[in-house]
C-alpha cells in the first residue's frame, strides 16, 4: 500500500514530456534541415557549375563541418535539447557523435585519447552500415545478378 | 516543389526517430544505427533512389543516405569485379563523409576545449 501510494505521488510530480509537441517540433526542425540541404545543393550546383551528384557531396561535407563547429562551441547540445531528433537523425548527429567523443577524450593525449576514442560513438554507424551493406549487396547479387 | 518534398520527407524521418526514442528504451546511438541499416535495406532494391528523385536534398540529409551510399558503392564495385568488387567499392561514395568527419573532428578537437 505504502509503495503504490509512493509511486502515485512520484508519478504525479515527475515532469511529463509532451510527446505530441516533441513530434511536431521534430517534424519542423527536421524538415528545415532537409530544406537547408536542398538549398545548399542548388547553391553549389549553380555557383560552381557542377552536377547535382557532386553538389550533394559538397552539401554533406558542409553539414558535417557545421555540426562539428556547433559541438565545439557548445551550442549543439542546447539546440538538441529543443529540437530532439530533428538534429540527431540528419548527418549533423553523426558529426556530433564523433566530435564530442574527440573533445571528451582530448586530455588523455593525442594517440590514446583522440585516436583511440574518436569512433567510440560513431563507430557503430560505420560498422553496422558496412556489414549490412555488404550482406545486402551479396543477397542482391544472388537474387538479381550484378 | 522539391523544397516542399524535402521538408516533408526529412521531417517524417526525424519524427520516426523521435517516436522510437520516446516509446522505447533505445538510445540515439541505436536509432542512428538502425536508420543506416534501413537505408541500406531500402536501397538494395532501388527504392531509395526513387525517394531521392522525389525529395532531393531531403533524402540525402538524414543518416539513411549513408547506408544508401554504402550499398550504392558496393553495387557499383560488384558490377565491375563481381563479389570481390563488394569489398573494393563499399567506401567509394561515403569516403568524403567519413574522411571529412574524421579530419574536422581531429583538427577542431585540437583547437577547442570541451565546454560544459
Amino acid at each position: 500500500m505504502e509503495k503504490s501510494r509512493y509511486k502515485q505521488i512520484v508519478d504525479k510530480h515527475t515532469p511529463k514530456e509532451n510527446r505530441l509537441i516533441n513530434v511536431l517540433v521534430c517534424f519542423f526542425t527536421g524538415g528545415i534541415m532537409g530544406v537547408i540541404g536542398q538549398a545548399l545543393i542548388d547553391t553549389y550546383s549553380n555557383c560552381l557549375n557542377i552536377p547535382t551528384k557532386d553538389a550533394s557531396v559538397f552539401m554533406i561535407v558542409t553539414l558535417i563541418f557545421v555540426g562539428c563547429l556547433l559541438t565545439c562551441l557548445g551550442w549543439f547540445d542546447k539546440i538538441v535539447n529543443f529540437c530532439k531528433c530533428g538534429l540527431i537523425v540528419p548527418i549533423t548527429g553523426f558529426a556530433h557523435a564523433m566530435m564530442s567523443a574527440a573533445l571528451e577524450y582530448r586530455k588523455e593525449g593525442m594517440v590514446t585519447g583522440i585516436g583511440a576514442n574518436m569512433l567510440k560513438l560513431a563507430g557503430s554507424v560505420i560498422i553496422f552500415g558496412v556489414v549490412s551493406a555488404w550482406f545486402f549487396g551479396l543477397i542482391r547479387i544472388f537474387i538479381m545478378g550484378a | 516543389m522539391i523544397y516542399i518534398n524535402s521538408f516533408i520527407f526529412c521531417g517524417l524521418v526525424c519524427v520516426l526517430g523521435q517516436v522510437i526514442l520516446d516509446n522505447t528504451k533505445l538510445t540515439p546511438g541505436h536509432v542512428t544505427t538502425l536508420f543506416v541499416v534501413i537505408g541500406a535495406l531500402l536501397d538494395t532494391f532501388n527504392i531509395y533512389d526513387k525517394i531521392i528523385l522525389w525529395a532531393g536534398g531531403g533524402a540525402l540529409v538524414p543518416i539513411t543516405s549513408f547506408g544508401h551510399l554504402l550499398i550504392h558503392g558496393a553495387m557499383a564495385g560488384a558490377y565491375d569485379y563481381g563479389i570481390m568488387g563488394l569489398f573494393m567499392g563499399i567506401f567509394d561514395l561515403t569516403a568524403s563523409g567519413i574522411a571529412s568527419a574524421i579530419i574536422f573532428s581531429f583538427v577542431l578537437s585540437l583547437l577547442f576545449t570541451p565546454k560544459d
